[in-house]
């Protein structure tokens, strides 16, 4: 077990644990398994669109199968258990408690990640991760579809019970000596964010289950054949996952929280501007799920209030780079790897955000809508910021977790390659969509313009692709053979290093 | 608080908001006249299913693929869909609108130039939707 080199353990000794450390252990693992396999789908996805016609990939069905699991493999096994990862490994630290809450829940709350891992992936369902109704209803291949259903229910339970988790480690296992306006942003990042799981994701769980009795054929909610209506299932779905968008992304901020005032050798510039940012964005990330259907024939007033409550979450999102920048500004910086994916994921960040703006505005929505500019518009969230984040953070936590330092230099190469790999993606994927070329297509008519786009979208993903290699060796290879950490210190900054080691919680 | 001052933060928060009251209230403006349809405007129903589409002019002639109009006349869409849920795109001209199994959904747009354009759906509909496609042959009115 090269991630537990300081004191060796025998493997089940760590599966069979509940204390934190070792759930967060394995929700690290498994999410690095995810964003590999995701990853891979994602390079194989690249490559068939680098020329019109079929290159790699044998006909359409296998295409959007594909597509389909990359999607649900990313946002469900990799983003979510990453956040759930580092949580476990901090959270409890944080508020100064002795474990999770609830330690057996937590164990529980990871063991329902493989049997759901294992039905996305067995099953291989059609039906994009929105599986949007009819077509999931009445024309999507069993049992794939019917294994993906199940799969996403167990990940739900899974994440409700995770979010439980945390709000009850945070609101009622902090020191009594810590008030809550005090505690870090980090542990304010994973408050908000479950306090949003709790709310939202029921509502998906439910849709899922009406989608399923409708597959059985005993109900007709969604399918128009049997009197239901097909845009009653995308109400229930957005108004799980737009929420769910600031789920995904403000555990990564917090990752940021930590990292930038650290390598900038300055105190935050504002905590309280944070939490309010973190508070307004939980409460606005409810106004504006409708904005995913303006096409959907809606009329003219709901169009407008779901296009002013988009515009409402702006600000806060603002706020926290504002407070990034005016952190840095002024500090003595030291680029290390964590630091330099924090600093180039606020600048994604930020034209993520700014790409959002577009998409809200009305009468933009229906250039961008279900184009290729959505696609690069919320990669540059999925990848750009959050994996961005999750990857600096996991540089950040190496000494923790391994006691031993990772290759510096190739941790700068793999940072250097993926952004620009992100950039040639994601921001050519935007233009792409100007040019009218619709998402989820294995093949498109030869129009110069999309093919020359493609290609270059295709070569960004290879460097992508390369950077993810780079990484794997470098954590295989440090982990078990690196640099002995200097665990006060590790990078040099000054201070103490936040979470030293020797104060891990006991086992128990 | 280390004893900085916050205004440089209140007078970015006024930008953004700024910005974004002056993004909605231009879109706002904008959306309220694409949605007014002209009263002159010829109706064509369009019909999605997997995975084609097909058109009725008001005189009830049908095509299928190829949708034959004329330029700088209004002419206003119905979209319906047979089975699952599609998206009826023109990208040159921005005509999108999704065809709902059990709805109609409109939009209207006046072609400007002669010529032909791309039909293509944009909602994922199943095995043949990346080749759901079709051509818009505008023709100047003799």
């Amino acid at each position: 077990m090269v991630l537990e080199i300081q004191k060796p353990r025998p493997i089940w000794q760590i599966m069979f644990s509940t204390h934190h450390t070792d759930v967060g252990l394995l929700y690290l693992i498994t999410s690095l398994a995810a964003l590999f396999m995701g990853g891979a789908l994602a390079l194989a996805i690249r490559l068939e669109l680098f020329l019109p016609g079929s290159q790699i990939i044998a006909d359409s069905m296998t295409f959007n199968r594909m597509f389909t699991v990359h999607g649900t493999t990313l946002i469900f096994l990799f983003i979510l258990p990453f956040a759930s990862a580092i949580g476990n490994y901090l959270i409890p630290i944080m508020v100064r408690y002795k474990d999770m809450a609830y330690p057996k829940l937590n164990a529980i709350a990871f063991w329902m990640i493989p049997p759901g891992f294992a039905l996305v992936w067995l099953g291989f369902a059609d039906f994009t991760w929105n599986a949007y109704a009819p077509y999931s209803v009445i024309s999507a291949p069993g049992p794939a579809a019917d294994m993906w259903i199940f799969g996403l229910k167990i990940l739900g339970v899974s994440s409700i019970l995770g979010a439980i988790n945390f709000i009850v480690t945070i609101l009622k296992c902090k020191h009594p000596d810590l008030p809550l306006s005090k505690i870090p942003l980090l542990a304010w990042a994973y408050l908000t964010s479950s306090l949003i799981m709790i709310v939202a994701m029921p509502t998906f769980a439910a849709a899922l289950l009406m989608l399923l009795t409708d597959r059985l054929g005993v109900s007709g909610f969604f399918n128009p054949a049997r009197g239901g209506d097909p845009i009653a299932y995308q109400h229930l779905f957005w108004f799980t996952f737009h929420p769910e968008v600031y789920v995904l992304v403000i555990p990564a901020i917090g990752f940021m929280y930590e990292i930038i005032p650290r390598f900038s050798r300055k105190p935050i510039f504002s905590h309280g501007s944070g939490v309010a940012a973190f508070i307004l964005l939980s409460i606005v990330s409810f106004a504006s799920w409708a904005h995913h259907m303006y096409a959907t024939g809606m009329s003219f007033t709901e169009k407008t209030v779901f296009m002013v409550g988009t515009l409402a979450a702006v600000p806060a999102s603002a706020m926290h780079v504002f407070n990034f920048l005016a952190t840095m500004w002024g500090g003595r910086i030291r680029f290390a790897t964590p630091m330099m994916w924090s600093v180039g994921g606020i600048a994604l960040f930020f034209s993520a955000g700014a790409g959002g703006v577009v998409n809200t505005a009305m009468p933009l929505d229906f250039i961008t809508h279900d184009s290729y500019w959505v696609v690069g518009h919320f990669h540059l969230f999925v990848m750009g910021t959050i994996a961005f984040g999750s990857f600096g953070f996991l540089y950040y936590i190496f000494p923790y977790v391994t006691g031993r330092m990772y290759n510096e230099k190739w941790g700068n190469v793999h940072f250097i390659t993926s952004f620009i790999g992100a950039v040639m993606v994601f921001f050519t994927q935007h233009v792409l969509g100007l040019y009218g070329m619709p998402r989820r297509i294995f093949d498109y008519p030869p129009f110069p313009e999309w093919v020359a786009m493609n290609q270059f979208a295709s070569i960004g993903a290879m460097l992508l692709g390369i950077g993810a290699a780079i990484f794997l060796v470098n954590m295989i290879y440090s982990a078990a053979k690196g640099k002995e950490a200097n665990m006060d210190d590790p990078w040099g900054i000054g201070g103490k290093y936040y979470y030293p080691y020797q104060q891990k919680n006991p086992h128990h | 608080m280390s004893g900085h001052s916050t205004w440089p933060e209140w007078v970015y928060i006024g930008v953004v908001v700024a910005l974004l009251v002056w993004v909605g209230a231009e879109s706002w403006n904008v959306e309220r006249l694409v949605d007014h349809v002209p009263a002159d405007a010829e109706v064509i129903k369009v019909t999605g299913q997997q995975w084609f589409w097909t058109f009725e002019h008001p005189d009830g002639t049908k095509e299928i693929g190829e949708l034959h109009l004329q330029k700088g006349k209004p002419y206003k869409f119905e979209i319906t869909s047979k089975d699952v849920i599609h998206s009826f795109n023109i990208p040159d001209y921005v005509v999108l609108q999704d065809a709902v199994p059990g709805r109609i959904n409109t939009v209207w747009f006046v072609p400007k130039d002669t010529g032909e354009f791309p039909i293509q759906c944009r909602e994922y509909c199943g095995l043949i939707h990346y080749n759901m496609r079709g051509t818009l042959y505008v023709e100047d009115t003799a």
